[in-house]
C-alpha cells in the first residue's frame, strides 16, 4: 500500500472522482463553470405559480421545458438524477444502474404540497365533510398509490436508489442549510471506516412553492428586492437584505484513494477534512460570540491536519442575510487569524441563490472546480462592500489564482454547522 | 483482520409510549403473566385505531416556556424523551460530556397545523383562480413558530438548545428505515472510533390526520379492532399507527467504564438493506441479512422482537422469515412489538432496541403479546435478542442486542 493511501491520522484518504451539477445558472459542470466565472446570475421572477401578495417574488427556480404540473419530490428527484448521472459518468465507476457503494441524499422533506392536497380535496367522495375528514374520505375511496410512494419522507432517496442501484439502505438526511455538506461528511466517514470503497453523495432541492416562500418570508429571511432579481443576492455587501431561494442539485462520487487508483480513475480532488459543532443559542441564530462556528472551522482544519496558512481560498456560506455574513466574517477572523487577510472568499450564492438542502454539495462541487481550474468565481452584486466585513470577497470579477485547497462553509437553522476542506491530489 | 472492534453499550434509555413513561411501567405491563391489553383509541382517527401517547410533563424536561412555545407536540415528545435518556445515562448538566455527545435523530417531516390547513382548504376550494387566494391565505394563517415546528432537523436543534448536546448533529429522515440507519450509523461510528458517545432515537405521534392521510395514500391502514398483528395474516393486512419517544445513549465500553456508567446491554450488530418490494424480495433481503449476523446468534430458544407492522404481503413474508429461523437451529420466541405499541415509524427500531435492552438487563423476556400461540413463552435468561424491523414501504433490517458480558462469538 502506498503511503499516500492513508492520511495524517492513518485513515484511508478519500478522493472525488465524479462531479455533477445542476443549478439556476446552468446544467452540467461546463455550463455552470462558464456562467459562474462570467458572473451570471440565475435568479429570476418566479413564474411557476402566481406571486400576487407575496413579499418575495423572485427565486433561482429551475423549470424544465415541457414540465407538467409541479410536484416537489418529483422535481428534486429529477434534479438529482441529472447531477448524479453526470458525476457517475465522469467517474466511470460501476456499471449502468449499479453503483458499488451507499447513497447519502441531502434533501428537504418530501411533503404533500398544496397542489396535491387540493387534488385530493377536490374529489367528491368526501363532499359534505371538511378539512382532513374530507381528505381522508377521498383518499379511502380513490387510488393514490403514486402519492404514497412520492410523499414518504424518505421517498427521494428511495427513488434515487432504484435509479442508480446503490448498495444498502440509502440515507435521507437533513441538517437544514448544512445538509449538502453533511451528505459529503457521511460518505467520508463510511469510507474512512472501511465500510465501502465508494459512496454517492447527493444534495438536491427542488422545493420552491408558495408555502416555502411564505414560511421564509415570515422569518424575514428572504430578499424582497423583486425589481432587480439578478441583483438581489448580494452577500457581504452593505445593502444585503436576505437570501434568495433557489433550486439545484450536485453529486460527488467519493472513493478511497486506493480504490480509485486501483481502477485507474482520474482523481479530481481530495476531501481533506470535515468539522462540525452544533450550536445551542437559538433556532435561527448563532451564538453571538461565534464560538460554535469558530470551532466548526478549527475542527475541520484539525481533521484535515492543515493550518490556516494552507487554506488558499474559502467558498463562503455567504447567504446575503445581514446576520449570516457578519457571523461568517467574525468566525473566520477568529479561526484563521491574520491569514484571513490573504485568503480570498467568494459566495456562489450571489449568482445561484441559496439552494438550501443542496447548497453544501453544490458548493463542494464548485470548490473542486476552483482547484481544478485555478480560477475563483466572483461574489457578484458587490457594489458597496459592508465596511464591517473586512475580507477579500473577490468582488464582481473572477480571479485567476493557483488554488491548492478550498474551505467550504455551511451553516443551517437549528444550530447546524459543517465545514469541509478539499485539496488537489498531491503530486 | 484480527483487530477487535470497540464494543457498543447501551448506557441510557428514555422511553415514553402509549403504555406510559419509563422502563418500570413498561416492564410491569409486559410481564403480568397474561397477554397484555394494548391501549388503543378507536375514536381519535376513526375509522383507524391508534395508540395515543400518554400525557407528559413537558416542563420537567423543557423548563423554559419560551422554548416550549417554539415546538409542537412531536418536538416536545422528542426533546422530552431525549432528556430522559441523558438523565438516565448521567450526562445531563455535564457540559464536558454533552459537548462530546454526538446526535443522530430519526425524524419525519415535522408537524403541520391542521386547523390552518383546514381553513386554507375551505378558502380555496372551488375557486376559479385559486393561486392568489392561496397566497393570501398562507400570508394570513401561517406563523413563524409553525414553520420551525415543521422543520425535521429542529428536533435535533431543540435538543441542542434545551439539553446542550453539541458535538455532531445529524437528522435522518423518513420512516422506519431512518430509525434503523440512525442506530446502525451510531454503532458503526463507535465501533470505528468516530465518536465515543451518541444520543440516538426518534419520536412519532399517531394522532395526526396528515400522517393518517400519508399512510392511507397506499391504503395501508387497518380499520376496526386491531387484534394481534399476527391475527391479520389471513387478511389483506393493514397497520395501526403508534406513538412513542424512544431514545438511547450508546457508548463505547471504554468510555462508559472510565466514567463508571453501567450498561443495560451491548449492541452487537445492526444490518439493513432494501428492495423494491416485489413479491418475495423482502424475504430474500432478510435471508441475506441473517447470513451477516448468523455467526453471532446463539442456537436454541431465542427471544425475537419483530417490528412487523401488518401491511401485506410483508406481514406474511416477515413472519415466514422469522418462523424459518428454525432451519438454522434457532427456536424463536417472537413478540410482535406493533401489537402492543402500534407502528411508531422512525421510533420503531430504537423502541425495539430499548425493549431488548430492558429484557436483557432484567434477565427475563416478555410474556407473549398474542393468544394464538404464534408467540412462544421464553422462560430462560436472554443472552441475546434478535430484532427484525421492516418498513411499511421500504427497508429491511436486523439488529442483535446481547448481554454486555456475553462472549463474542467467532467474529471475522
Amino acid at each position: 500500500m502506498s503511503r499516500s493511501a492513508k492520511d495524517h491520522k492513518g485513515r484511508p484518504v478519500v478522493v472525488v472522482t465524479g462531479i455533477g451539477i445542476v443549478t439556476s445558472v446552468g446544467e452540467g459542470k461546463e455550463d455552470n463553470w462558464e456562467n459562474l466565472t462570467a458572473g451570471v446570475s440565475g435568479v429570476r421572477k418566479i413564474s411557476r405559480f402566481p406571486t400576487d401578495g407575496l413579499r418575495t417574488q423572485i427565486a433561482g427556480t429551475i423549470d424544465w421545458k415541457g414540465d407538467s404540473r409541479y410536484c416537489a419530490p418529483i422535481h428534486s428527484i429529477s434534479l438529482a438524477k441529472k447531477s448524479a448521472a453526470e458525476a457517475i459518468e465522469q467517474s466511470g465507476i460501476g456499471s449502468r444502474g449499479s453503483f458499488p457503494g451507499p447513497l447519502f441524499v441531502a434533501n428537504s422533506p418530501a411533503e404533500t404540497n398544496w397542489d396535491q392536497r387540493m387534488v385530493v380535496y377536490n374529489e367528491e367522495a368526501g363532499a359534505g365533510s371538511t378539512g382532513y375528514e374530507r381528505l381522508l374520505k377521498n383518499v379511502r375511496a380513490g387510488n393514490f398509490d403514486r402519492y404514497y410512494s412520492l410523499f414518504q419522507f424518505a421517498s427521494i432517496a428511495e427513488h434515487l436508489a432504484d435509479e442508480f442501484g446503490t448498495r444498502g439502505q440509502p440515507i435521507s438526511l437533513t441538517t437544514a442549510c448544512a445538509s449538502g455538506a453533511t451528505s459529503v461528511q457521511l460518505g467520508v466517514e463510511a469510507i474512512r471506516r472501511g465500510d465501502t470503497d465508494a459512496a454517492l453523495c447527493i444534495g438536491t432541492d427542488g422545493g420552491i412553492c408558495e408555502e416555502m416562500v411564505v414560511r421564509f418570508n415570515l422569518l424575514s429571511a428572504l430578499s424582497t428586492q423583486n425589481d432587480d432579481p439578478q441583483g438581489a443576492s448580494k452577500p457581504f455587501s452593505k445593502a444585503r437584505d436576505g437570501f434568495v431561494m433557489a433550486e439545484g442539485s450536485a453529486t460527488l462520487v467519493l472513493e478511497s484513494y486506493e480504490g480509485a487508483k486501483a481502477r485507474g480513475a482520474k482523481i479530481l480532488g481530495v476531501v481533506r477534512g470535515a468539522g462540525e459543532r452544533a450550536d445551542t443559542f437559538h433556532r435561527t441564530r448563532s451564538t453571538p460570540d461565534g464560538s460554535a462556528v469558530i470551532e466548526t472551522i478549527t475542527r475541520s482544519m484539525a481533521d484535515a491536519g492543515m493550518s490556516p496558512a494552507e487554506i488558499d481560498c474559502i467558498n463562503a456560506h455567504g447567504t446575503s442575510t445581514p446576520e449570516n455574513d457578519k457571523m461568517e466574517f467574525l468566525a473566520l477572523s477568529a479561526a484563521l487569524g491574520d491569514e484571513l487577510e490573504n485568503t480570498p472568499i467568494s459566495s456562489n450564492k450571489s449568482m445561484i441563490g441559496h439552494t438550501l438542502s443542496a447548497a453544501g454539495t453544490i458548493e463542494a462541487a464548485i470548490s473542486l472546480l476552483t482547484i481544478q481550474n485555478g480560477v475563483i468565481p466572483p461574489t457578484i452584486n458587490c457594489n458597496e462592500q459592508d465596511p464591517n466585513i473586512l475580507m477579500d470577497v473577490v468582488p464582481n470579477e473572477k480571479r485567476i489564482k493557483s488554488v491548492n485547497s478550498v474551505m467550504s462553509n455551511s451553516f443551517g437553522f437549528g444550530g447546524q454547522n459543517v465545514c469541509l476542506i478539499f485539496s488537489a491530489e498531491p503530486s | 483482520m484480527s483487530i477487535e472492534k470497540t464494543e457498543v453499550w447501551v448506557t441510557g434509555i428514555g422511553l415514553v409510549s402509549s403504555l406510559g413513561e419509563g422502563l418500570d411501567t413498561h416492564w410491569e405491563q409486559m410481564t403480568t403473566g397474561k397477554v397484555p391489553v394494548p391501549p388503543v383509541d378507536m375514536e381519535d382517527q376513526a375509522p383507524y385505531p391508534v395508540h395515543t401517547i400518554v400525557d407528559i410533563d413537558v416542563g420537567a424536561q423543557i423548563p423554559k416556556r419560551s422554548d416550549q412555545r417554539q415546538m409542537g407536540p412531536w418536538q416536545h415528545l422528542g426533546v422530552y424523551t431525549a432528556g430522559l435518556a441523558l438523565d438516565d445515562a448521567g450526562i445531563s448538566h455535564n457540559p464536558e460530556l454533552l459537548a462530546a455527545t454526538n446526535m443522530i435523530i430519526a425524524a419525519g417531516g415535522g408537524e403541520r397545523d391542521l386547523d390552518v390547513d383546514t381553513t386554507i382548504m375551505e378558502k380555496i376550494h372551488g375557486a376559479d383562480n385559486p393561486g392568489p387566494l392561496l397566497n393570501e391565505a398562507l400570508n394570513s394563517e401561517l406563523r413563524p413558530t409553525l414553520f420551525l415546528a415543521q422543520l425535521s432537523n429542529l428536533m435535533a436543534g431543540n435538543i441542542s438548545i434545551v439539553h446542550g448536546v453539541t458535538d455532531s448533529s445529524r437528522t435522518f429522515m423518513g420512516e422506519e428505515a431512518a430509525g434503523v440507519s440512525a442506530v446502525e450509523t451510531a454503532v458503526a461510528q463507535i465501533q470505528h472510533g468516530q465518536g465515543e458517545i451518541f444520543l440516538v432515537g426518534g419520536a412519532y405521534i399517531a394522532e395526526r390526520a396528515d400522517m393518517s392521510m400519508l399512510m392511507e395514500f397506499g391504503h395501508t391502514l387497518w380499520q376496526g379492532e386491531p387484534g394481534s398483528v399476527w391475527s391479520r395474516e389471513d387478511t389483506d393486512g393493514g397497520m395501526v399507527m403508534g406513538s412513542a419517544g424512544a431514545f438511547l445513549i450508546l457508548e463505547s465500553r471504554q468510555h462508559a467504564e472510565a466514567r463508571g456508567a453501567k450498561p443495560y446491554a451491548r449492541i452487537n450488530k445492526v444490518v439493513s438493506d432494501r428492495c423494491n418490494r416485489q413479491a418475495g424480495a423482502a424475504r430474500q433481503v432478510a435471508d441475506s441479512l441473517f447470513e451477516q449476523v448468523s455467526d453471532q446468534v446463539p442456537k436454541g430458544p431465542l427471544p425475537v422482537l419483530s417490528g412487523c407492522c401488518g401491511v401485506q404481503p410483508q406481514l406474511n413474508e416477515e413472519h415466514d422469515f422469522l418462523k424459518g429461523l428454525s432451519d438454522h437451529g434457532i427456536d424463536p420466541a417472537i413478540r410482535g412489538v406493533s401489537t402492543l405499541f402500534g407502528n411508531t415509524l422512525e421510533a420503531q427500531l430504537p423502541l425495539s432496541v430499548i425493549l431488548a435492552s430492558l429484557a436483557i438487563s432484567k434477565g427475563s423476556f416478555f410474556d407473549p403479546f398474542d393468544e394464538s400461540g404464534a408467540e412462544k413463552v421464553f422462560s430462560g435468561q436472554p443472552e441475546s435478542v434478535l430484532i427484525s424491523n421492516w418498513g411499511h414501504w421500504r427497508g429491511e433490517s436486523l439488529a442483535l442486542v446481547e448481554k454486555p458480558d456475553a462472549p463474542l462469538r467467532g467474529d471475522e
